[in-house]
């Protein structure tokens, strides 16, 4: 079973709708309780960090989400969730996250206009599972401020230029997180959901 | 600023009572009036986003439209704005909740500008487009309020100076706001984009209004997405070289077919224009 956490950060309905449109039944949660017991978790978001960070916090989810991540449970982070996972945010102060991945979150550079929103290219670094069929400089939809810097250059999966080159997904084990999001990028971004759910389906054991 | 983004190109429905009103003529399909059906066939069509203008007369059957907003989310994945007939928070927040990823403020923006300013704080400046409805005032000078302080030619002036005023209330009643200055403003107020219409140019498809365009995007850091007046191929480079339009927005050229979203991203890349293909 895939669940979408829901901790009160943005409309989660369109990355469900994308998930059943591509053959994945998906659903919407806020009980820690379904987060531990699903196969697959995808964690979206829109908003402030603080907040996220702090909603995660008083609602225990954020507890849940670091299970699965320390289990080998396939994880998608959306957005605002890529950002969550790591050391510490630059937004609106400093603000300390999940700290799965090690690495800052930094305001975008003032050359270009804030917040970076409409359809940029990636360019793939590594052949992960959740490109698969998605070629090099295929275009998806963005909208954010702020960009994920990892300590280890390792886990970056694609590059993204937008006023810098910035690291638009990544992936370690189990872990897929990316800065665009697939539920606004027509074909290519249902193609990642469904990537996705083909990988939580694979890891499911058979019956 | 240097220019990254690929230019968006992004067809417009009217949508009355939940149909889509003047026929969209594509083959193919089930109900022609259907909104979301018709939504789909734009994002396969590649079009970058869609803009949905309710324009449904009695309030009271506003809803209608947050319905659609909702259907369309199940339905299409990319990008839509949803404009006409907003008037308070709750309609704003009705139509994101539902999937909206913006909406777009006209009339309401007018009478009470603080709504652009608590919207785009409350939602982010990302969700909250103003559309300027603007009309090129014909002949003398139009006087706006601080406009001495602008350093413009004065009255006496042989050139007058180019000004439009912007309209609401769907074109039908003048403001006496300068439209230039009304996107200033509105930008101040936290909006992240304008949704600049030609009244002049809308309908004659005889090319976008340039001036205004150039006008208004070099007067804001925000998007600008030029609306009317577009005819033919040329007229979709024209407004994003001379104008510097960040989005070009038309609705009939494409619906009957006469365009296709396709030719007109071709086109432009082939005169150099970054576009998602």
């Amino acid at each position: 079973m895939i669940v979408i956490v829901d901790y009160g950060m943005g409309n989660l309905r369109s990355v469900q709708k994308g998930f059943e449109k591509v053959g994945y039944e998906a659903f919407i949660t806020s009980d820690p309780e379904v987060i531990r017991k699903s196969s697959g978790v995808v964690l979206p978001g829109v908003g402030a960090f603080a907040d996220a960070m702090h909603n995660l916090r008083a609602s225990g989810l954020g507890d849940a989400v670091l299970e699965i991540l320390s289990q080998s449970k396939p994880f998608l982070g959306i957005c605002l969730g890529l950002q969550l996972l790591f050391t510490e945010s630059e937004e609106d102060g400093l603000h300390k996250g999940l700290g799965i991945i090690k690495g800052r979150v930094l305001r975008l550079p003032t050359e270009v206009k804030v917040p970076h929103m409409g359809w940029n290219r990636i360019k793939k670094v590594c052949e992960a599972p959740i490109l698969q069929g998605i070629s090099d400089g295929s275009y998806f939809y963005f909208v954010h401020s702020y960009y994920v810097d990892p300590k280890d250059s390792d886990i970056v999966c694609t590059t993204t230029e937008y006023g810098i080159e910035f690291t638009s997904s990544i992936w370690k084990d189990n872990i897929f997180a990316v800065q665009f999001h697939p539920e606004k990028s027509s074909k290519l971004g249902l193609k990642i959901l469904k990537n996705f759910g083909g990988m939580v389906y694979a890891h499911l054991p058979r019956s | 600023m240097k220019e990254v983004l690929t230019k968006r190109i992004i067809p417009c429905l009217d949508v009355k009572e939940g149909r889509v009103v003047k026929g969209v003529k594509f083959v193919n399909l089930r109900d022609a009036g259907d909104p979301v059906e018709l939504a789909a066939v734009y994002d396969r069509e590649g079009a970058d986003e869609l803009v949905f203008l309710d324009i449904t007369a009695s309030y009271e059957k506003r809803g209608i439209m947050v319905d659609v907003a909702r259907r369309t989310a199940e339905e299409v994945f990319f990008p839509y704005t949803v404009g006409g007939g907003i008037r308070t928070m709750e309609d704003i927040r009705n139509l994101l909740s539902a999937g909206a990823d913006k909406v777009s403020l006209n009339t309401a923006a007018v009478k009470n500008p603080q709504i652009v300013r608590e919207a785009s704080k409350k939602f982010g400046s990302q969700c909250i487009v103003v559309a300027i409805d603007a009309k090129r005032v014909q002949g003398s000078r139009f006087k706006v309020q601080g406009e001495e302080n602008l350093g413009l030619p004065t009255p006496n002036s042989q050139l007058p100076t180019l000004k439009w005023e912007v309209y609401i209330n769907g074109g039908r009643t003048p403001t006496g706001l300068d439209a230039v200055e009304w996107a200033r403003k509105v930008e101040s107020l936290g909006a992240g984009e304008i949704l600049l219409t030609s009244m002049d140019m809308d309908g004659t498809k005889n090319g976008y209004d340039i001036a205004l365009t150039r006008a208004v995007s070099s007067a804001i850091n925000m998007p600008v997405i030029a609306s009317g007046g577009a005819g033919k191929l040329e007229h979709f480079l024209e407004v994003i070289v001379e104008a510097n339009a960040d989005a070009v927005l038309a609705a009939s050229l494409f619906h009957y077919g006469e365009l296709t979203i396709r030719e007109v991203k071709e086109y432009l890349r082939d005169h150099g224009i970054s576009v998602r293909l």
